[in-house]
Order: structure tokens, then C-alpha cells, then sequence
């Protein structure tokens, strides 16, 4: 047990190294001057040389790479060319935007996949099944900028229900609740039908098991086999695809924050790569990667704790 | 020579079966609903310079004070009065080339990756997991802005994007897939003849790992068409004019209000496109699962 955390832990670390080395050299080899960009094509080029010596961009690309791993590693994570102010006075409150929307959507993702997974899984090839199984083929094939763009057509421009944009400033007459729906449906129906297949996939298999058939030939009703002893077992596989969904939400928001204008994580990357501001390219990155890398570790863990196959052995 | 021998018969052999394994197609309605809406498209591509009523990128200007669709213009045009028709119709071929390119090259990377990792193991396999797991552990869209704002968009970087990003994953499966087909007992046959490890790679584990590999292919190419569409959209997609559908919803998106048509055509023609994709993709499974 033990040995597995470090063996997990060593990997999450090896893995955040490796990543930040390429989005720092990415950063670095791309064509074009960061100084150059900054200063904008009419500087002269003592200008840009003096800008140069200041950042400290003449030094080797390893003695940088340390620096600024050392900066990271302290919470300095390096001023915003784009914004003009520190990284630290940006990200947090974007990310914590970011985090309402996708915790709402978890919330309705988890329940929803489950019980239409589950409905669809238990009988195969019912009418319920191809229904459900049509209805994510669909749900997740539609872009989530066009899919964006079809429900503000209907609630936004047709109904009059809800704002057409969420920058989660109530002077506009739209409560703050009313503008983060649309942003939470874009998410939940375009990340559903994935899990939902996932979910079918696997009670399909376990509906094949031999204890669901001793649990219907010894008369337990439909009901019972299906919330006592499919569902548990069912569970385990989906677990991790559910928990890695977390990844998406968190880090995947750049179209749907783009779709709505909300001002989160993934608005600000996109905002930060159009105008390459490296520092908040990098440092956004790197947590979108730590974000990955640590639902997967604890998504190990929980699978572990689930399935007792693994967990004594 | 017994190599060519066999070359001149397989073609046809596979050729047939492939014909029988579209026939099989017509028992799944979700997948010929899919089979129909990217055949569609792929003919609009083929036929655009035929069936575009007007010039894409040509902005007229007659009657400007209704760009709705009406009888001239059947779609309406966008806010620079260029006729949203010809537009989507010239645009499924950017779609339909840079796509189908992308995932190739995806698969020629991935297959490579997958099928040296899972035939000679050892630190081969240790060396091309480890790289595919970095890779996997960028949330893909992030990777996506910090290649294509770095090195330009332009069509090649599209197609270098997908590489990259869907490789991993293709050799992933490839792996798994030449982990098991490298203990059959043909492979073993193949090896006893002394045949290269190059031609057991190539003729004996790629082609019985196909059916797997085609269903995913077909999805890959959904993913592919909507990664396209958001770097379209996100303002990272091919240069102006050329119409692609996502830099068309981009265009028009602040328009929403008065015209939704000009962004609703645009976005239909991409989920479309996808949604036949996946629906293909899932009638081919359904196949594969039967035989």
C-alpha cells in the first residue's frame, strides 16, 4: 500500500518535471522574440536588447529553466505581459470562477450519467437502451461552441429566459444564478454521453454476470437485482472515467467560457495564448497538468479502495 | 517471391470483405444514418465547385438591409454579405482534407509508436509509454492553444497539432493490441520462416488488429472535425477569408442576437458532420461486436 503511494507519488513528480520542462521550451524555441513581442514591432533594437538584458533572457536556456522552476516552486509564478500585474493576482480568482461552473456541472454529470447509464444498461438493446445510447451519440458529437450557439438561439434570442453572456456581474439585470446556467448545460451535455456510454458499457457486462442470473432465478425482483447487486459492481470501472471528468471541467472550459464570456480559467488562457503572455501560459498549464495528474492518482486510489480484488492483493 | 504471391491475391480478397462489411452495415440503422450524413458531405465536397451558387469569399452588396435568407441568397449572407451557403459548401472541404490528413498522419505516428512498444517490449515499450503519458496528461484543448498560438495557425500546424495530441492515443491502442496478437501462433509461423521483424509488424499483427482500429479511426476523425471547428472558433484556425465553419460561427457570433441564422448554419453543418461520424463509428462496432 505504501509502496504504491510512492510509486504514484514519484511518478506525479517525475511527470510535472517532464511537463514543465517542454511547456517551458516550447515557450522558448517558438519562432519569434519575447522582447520583441512585447515592444511590438516599431522598438529599435538597442531597445529590445536593453528589455532583453532586464528579463534576463541572454542567460542559457538551463540556467533559466532552473530560475524559473525555482520561482514556480516558491509561488512566484512571474508577471503577466498581457495584464501587467502578477500571475498570483489573476489565476486564483479565475480559477475559483472556473471551479462554481465545474462543480455544477459535476454535480449534474454524476447523477445523471449514472441513471441514464444504468437505464440504458440493463437491458440490452431495448428500445430504452437504443434511445439513451442515440441520445449520447449526439449529445457528445455536437461542438461545444455549436452547442452553445443552439441553446442560445432557443433560451437566449427565442425564449427570453436567460443572458447570452456570463461575466458574472449582476448590473446587467440578469441574477449571477441565471448567467451560470447556460455555461453548466454547455459542459453537462457535451462531457454526458461519454460517461453515460461508460456507465452502459459496463452494466452491460455486468448484467452478463452469473450472480445477477442467481439473483433473478432466485426470485429477487427486477428492482432488488438491479439496486442491490448491479449497481455496486457496475460502479467500479466508471469510477475513474467519472473522476477524470473533473479534468475536463476544470481545465477543458476555454470554448465554453469563450461561448458565454465568463471570466475563468480557461478564458484567460485563451486570452493569454492569443497575446502569448508566457508566464501565464506556463503557469496555467502547469496546473491544468497537476489537476490531471492528480485525479489519476487519486483516482487509483479510489479504484483501489472499490474493488476489494485489488485492494487485499 | 512468395511475398508478391501472396500480395496479388489479397487485394481482392480484401477488397470483398470490406464490400460484405458495408453491406453488413445496412442491419444497423445508426450507422447507416452516419454512413449517409458523412457520404453527404464528402459529395459536397467533391462537388462544390458545381452545386456553390456564388463566389465564397466574394462580398455582395445588393440589398444590404436584408442579408436573411431569401430566394437569392438561400442561407442568407453573413455580416460582410458573403453567401453562407457557398461558404459551409467550400468549407466542408477544408474540413474534409485537413481532417482526414490529420488523422492520418495521426495514425502512421501512433501505429508506428504502438506496434514497436507492444512487438520488441523492454525499453522500447518503457521509453514510448513514458513519452505517451506526458503527452495524455495535457487536457488536450490546453495543449492545443499553447501549439497553435506558439507556431502560428496555419493548415500545417492543424494537421502537426492532431499528430502530436492523437498519436499517444492511437499507439496506446495499437500497444495493447500487438500485446496480444504477438502471441498467435501465425506470428510464431512467420517467425520460424524468418521473416523480418518489419514484415510480422507490417503483414501479420497490422492488418488482424484492423477492426478495432477502423471503429477508432472513425471517431478519431469526430474528434479531429471538432478540433477544427474550435480552433476555428477560438480565432487559432486557418488564416481569412477561407471559410471554415468554426472561423465562420467566430465572425458572426457577436451578431447572435439580431441574425442567430448567420452562426446556427455554420454550427448545424459541423454537428452534422460529427454526429455522422460517430453515428458511423458506433454502427461499425455493432458490426465487429457480431462477427
Amino acid at each position: 500500500m505504501l509502496n504504491f503511494f510512492a510509486k504514484r507519488l514519484g511518478y506525479l513528480l517525475l511527470t510535472m518535471l517532464s511537463v514543465s520542462l517542454i511547456i517551458f521550451l516550447v515557450n522558448e524555441y517558438s519562432p519569434g522574440q519575447v522582447t520583441r513581442k512585447i515592444l511590438g514591432p516599431f522598438a529599435t533594437q538597442e531597445q529590445v536588447n536593453m528589455l532583453t538584458e532586464q528579463m534576463g533572457l541572454n542567460r542559457p536556456v538551463l540556467l533559466r529553466y532552473v530560475i524559473w522552476l525555482g520561482h514556480i516552486l516558491q509561488g512566484d509564478l512571474g508577471k503577466s505581459t498581457l495584464w501587467g500585474v502578477p500571475v498570483n493576482d489573476i489565476i486564483w480568482d479565475r480559477l475559483a470562477n472556473t471551479s462554481i461552473i465545474a462543480s455544477l456541472a459535476f454535480l449534474v454529470i454524476v447523477p445523471a450519467s449514472i441513471f441514464l447509464g444504468v437505464s440504458a444498461g440493463m437491458r440490452e438493446g431495448s428500445r430504452l437502451d437504443r434511445t439513451i445510447s442515440l441520445f449520447s451519440i449526439i449529445t457528445t458529437s455536437v461542438p461545444e461552441f455549436a452547442s452553445g450557439v443552439f441553446q442560445q438561439s432557443v433560451l437566449v434570442i427565442w425564449l427570453g429566459l436567460l443572458p447570452g453572456t456570463s461575466p458574472l456581474d449582476a448590473s446587467g439585470g440578469w441574477s449571477i444564478a441565471s448567467q451560470l446556467v447556460l455555461p453548466v448545460s454547455v459542459m453537462v451535455l457535451y462531457d454526458l454521453g461519454y460517461v453515460v456510454r461508460m456507465v452502459r458499457a459496463s452494466m452491460v457486462e455486468t448484467m452478463t454476470r452469473p450472480y445477477i442470473r442467481t439473483a433473478v432465478l432466485k426470485g429477487l425482483s427486477f428492482r432488488d437485482v438491479i439496486m442491490k447487486h448491479a449497481i455496486r459492481n457496475a460502479m467500479i470501472g466508471p469510477f475513474t472515467v467519472i473522476l477524470l471528468q473533473v479534468n475536463y471541467l476544470v481545465t477543458g472550459v476555454v470554448v465554453v467560457e469563450a461561448v458565454v464570456g465568463y471570466p475563468g480559467f480557461g478564458r484567460m488562457m485563451l486570452d493569454a495564448a492569443l497575446n502569448k503572455d508566457v508566464a501565464v501560459i506556463e503557469a496555467g498549464s502547469m496546473f491544468a497538468v497537476l489537476v490531471t495528474v492528480t485525479t489519476q492518482v487519486i483516482g487509483d486510489f479510489g479504484y483501489m479502495l472499490l474493488n476489494p480484488r485489488i485492494r487485499f492483493t | 517471391m512468395a511475398a508478391t504471391a501472396i500480395d496479388s491475391k489479397k487485394p481482392v480478397g480484401a477488397l470483398l470483405r470490406l464490400l460484405k462489411r458495408i453491406a453488413l452495415l445496412r442491419e444497423s440503422p445508426v450507422g447507416m444514418i452516419g454512413a449517409a450524413l458523412v457520404l453527404f458531405w464528402i459529395l459536397v465536397a467533391l462537388l462544390a465547385p458545381l452545386i456553390s451558387p456564388y463566389d465564397p469569399n466574394e462580398n455582395y452588396m445588393d440589398d444590404f438591409a436584408n442579408l436573411g435568407p431569401s430566394m437569392v441568397y438561400w442561407l442568407g449572407r453573413d455580416n460582410q454579405g458573403r453567401d453562407i451557403l457557398s461558404r459551409i459548401i467550400w468549407g466542408s472541404r477544408i474540413v474534409l482534407t485537413v481532417g482526414p490528413i490529420a488523422t492520418f498522419c495521426a495514425y502512421l505516428v501512433g501505429c508506428s509508436m504502438g506496434l514497436l512498444a507492444g512487438y520488441y517490449r523492454g525499453w522500447i515499450d518503457v521509453v514510448i509509454s513514458r513519452i505517451s503519458d506526458i503527452i495524455l496528461s495535457f487536457p488536450v484543448i490546453i495543449l492545443y492553444l499553447i501549439i497553435i498560438s506558439q507556431f502560428g495557425p496555419s493548415a500545417l500546424n492543424i494537421v502537426l497539432a492532431v499528430t502530436f495530441i492523437a498519436s499517444p492515443q492511437v499507439s496506446r491502442i495499437v500497444r495493447g493490441l500487438t500485446l496480444e496478437l504477438r502471441e498467435r501462433d501465425y506470428v510464431a509461423a512467420a517467425k520460424m520462416r524468418g521473416e523480418s521483424a518489419i514484415y510480422i509488424m507490417l503483414v501479420e499483427i497490422l492488418p488482424n488488429a484492423r477492426g478495432p482500429l477502423i471503429v477508432d479511426a472513425c471517431l478519431r476523425m469526430g474528434y479531429t472535425t471538432i478540433a477544427i471547428g474550435v480552433l476555428g472558433f477560438l480565432g487559432l484556425g486557418l488564416p481569412p477569408p477561407d471559410p471554415d465553419w468554426g472561423g465562420m460561427v467566430k465572425d458572426t457570433y457577436t451578431m447572435m442576437s439580431s441574425s442567430p441564422y448567420m452562426s446556427l448554419f455554420p454550427c448545424m453543418a459541423i454537428s452534422s458532420l460529427v454526429v455522422g461520424f460517430n453515428m458511423l463509428a458506433d454502427g461499425l462496432r455493432e458490426i465487429s461486436l457480431r462477427d
